[in-house]
């Protein structure tokens, strides 16, 4: 049996009729063809899925789109503005904080939330951060150094230096 | 992986919701944060006919000190637990527990109650409510009832639930001043069940003497298991590395782990044995700053 839904994503608003077991990330790829959202375990352990539903993150794998009704969503899509990099695509950029890339767009709805609550965060609060996102390719320290960025540059002070650190 | 099909109800109210319970009855599971039940149903573990989604219930998430308790709504979700200062400053063991829960995500949708009512001696806050002597809220036709918690987990995926009831609050009675808790779990890796935990309350008087103690242990029984004798053996003496290390002992032999991929039965009972004595120690330490 069918129902219908009303959801906000990305600012737009759509009115979709969904089977019960529809799960969110497949609303978001293949009814709304918004691919940024990546589907990689499947099980709500590595994050590619990872969206904003009001503002929090979740993974999106593990959600049903009916529990989106009157929900506002926010994916990948929509961090650029006007073609402008957000602070943390900018950091994650500048900092090579990606290699392949899958893992991505996950990260940085993650991060978002987290420098949202967290304007200022530590290495500590970073790592535990993302700790629901798997990379495997960075190590994760270009990647936690990608947030250091955007946190410093949304606050308004001195970018941290870009150059790799060898340790 | 896509769940079997399902019929999907969002009641607006606990009234409505108990109805439809009753009305599918066996057919019907209860959706919460469904960070348990959605991965049970993608792999067709679970293969329920209706899901009864409580989530746009209003007044099942909040967490409030009253009348000597601290009473939090089973729909409260992990994330408000770990940042609440309520919590924090009462029983800095919520801040322990909900860092070792998951992952920030899955906390932002996974709720207490759906921990507790899940029933799986691998989820962290029964033994946490072991500990810290909660008591939860069933509310059903005929409204609702209290459920100590050493009576509410019956045995895998069992609680004393009974077909028709929701978990609709946990009360935790509020301890006196001289009491600290503490929660630690053993894990490979984030999100992953526990090797071995341990919840520990400790009150200690002005006389240095321990006027109670709750040690709750996860992941190393078939169900969440009270650490009685180790209990026994801190009360009503002061607390000494003899009877620290009783406690550790008691609880060590008292528990049934079974070996799997975390480790040998001989090495969660040395676990278990480890973080009796240093969660013992920490409790203490923030019963003596409290």
């Amino acid at each position: 049996m069918l129902k219908e839904i009303t959801v906000t994503v990305n600012g737009e608003k759509h009115t979709l009729e969904v089977e019960p077991r529809l799960l969110l990330v497949h609303m978001i790829r293949e009814v709304l063809n918004l691919t940024g959202t990546h589907i990689g375990c499947d099980t709500s352990s590595c994050g590619a899925c990872t969206i904003l539903m009001d503002g929090k993150s979740i993974k999106s794998c593990t959600v049903l789109a009916v529990q989106a009704n009157g929900k506002s969503l926010t994916t990948i899509e929509a961090v650029a503005v006007n073609g402008e990099l957000s602070a943390l695509q900018e950091g994650f950029k500048e900092n090579h904080g990606l290699h392949c890339g899958f893992c991505t767009p996950g990260m940085i709805m993650r991060a978002t939330e987290l420098l949202a609550n967290n304007p200022n965060p530590t290495e500590e609060e970073i790592r535990w951060g993302i700790s629901g996102n798997l990379c495997r390719c960075t190590g994760y320290n270009n990647i936690v150094k990608a947030v250091i960025y955007a946190g410093a540059k949304m606050r308004g002070e001195e970018l941290p230096s870009t150059e790799p650190q060898f340790v | 992986m896509i769940p079997q099909s399902f019929q999907y109800e969002s009641p607006g109210t606990l009234e409505e919701a108990i109805k439809l319970l009753h009305q599918y009855g066996e057919e019907a599971k209860i959706l919460s944060g469904g960070h348990s039940l959605i991965p049970m149903m993608k792999l067709r573990f679970a293969t329920p006919e209706v899901l009864v989604d409580i989530n746009n219930i209003p007044g099942l998430s909040h967490i409030v000190e009253e009348n000597g308790k601290m009473k939090i709504g089973g729909l409260t979700r992990e994330s408000e637990l770990e940042h609440s200062a309520a919590l924090a400053k009462i029983f800095p063991i919520f801040k322990d527990v909900t860092k070792l829960i998951a992952d920030p995500q899955v906390r932002n949708r996974g709720t207490i109650g759906g921990n507790l009512a899940h029933g799986d001696a691998a989820n962290d806050h029964p033994a946490v409510m072991l500990a810290l002597n909660a008591t939860v809220i069933a509310t059903g036709a005929e409204g609702s009832r209290e459920i100590p918690i050493d009576e509410f987990f019956f045995g895998f995926y069992s609680t004393a639930l009974q077909f028709g009831e929701i978990l609709t609050e946990i009360q935790i009675p509020i301890p006196p001043t001289g009491t600290g808790s503490a929660y630690h779990k053993l894990e490979r890796k984030v999100g992953d069940y526990a090797t071995a935990g341990v919840a520990v309350q400790i009150t200690i008087g002005d006389d240095g003497i321990v006027k109670a103690a709750g040690i709750g242990l996860t992941n190393v029984n078939p169900t969440p298991l009270r650490a009685v004798r180790s209990e026994q053996a801190l009360i009503g003496k002061p607390l000494t590395e003899h009877s620290i290390a009783e406690a550790a002992l008691y609880a060590s032999e008292d528990c049934s782990p079974s070996a799997d991929l975390r480790g040998s039965e001989e090495y969660k009972r040395a676990m278990v044995a480890v973080l009796v004595k240093r969660m013992i120690h920490e409790a203490a330490n923030r019963a003596s700053n409290n």
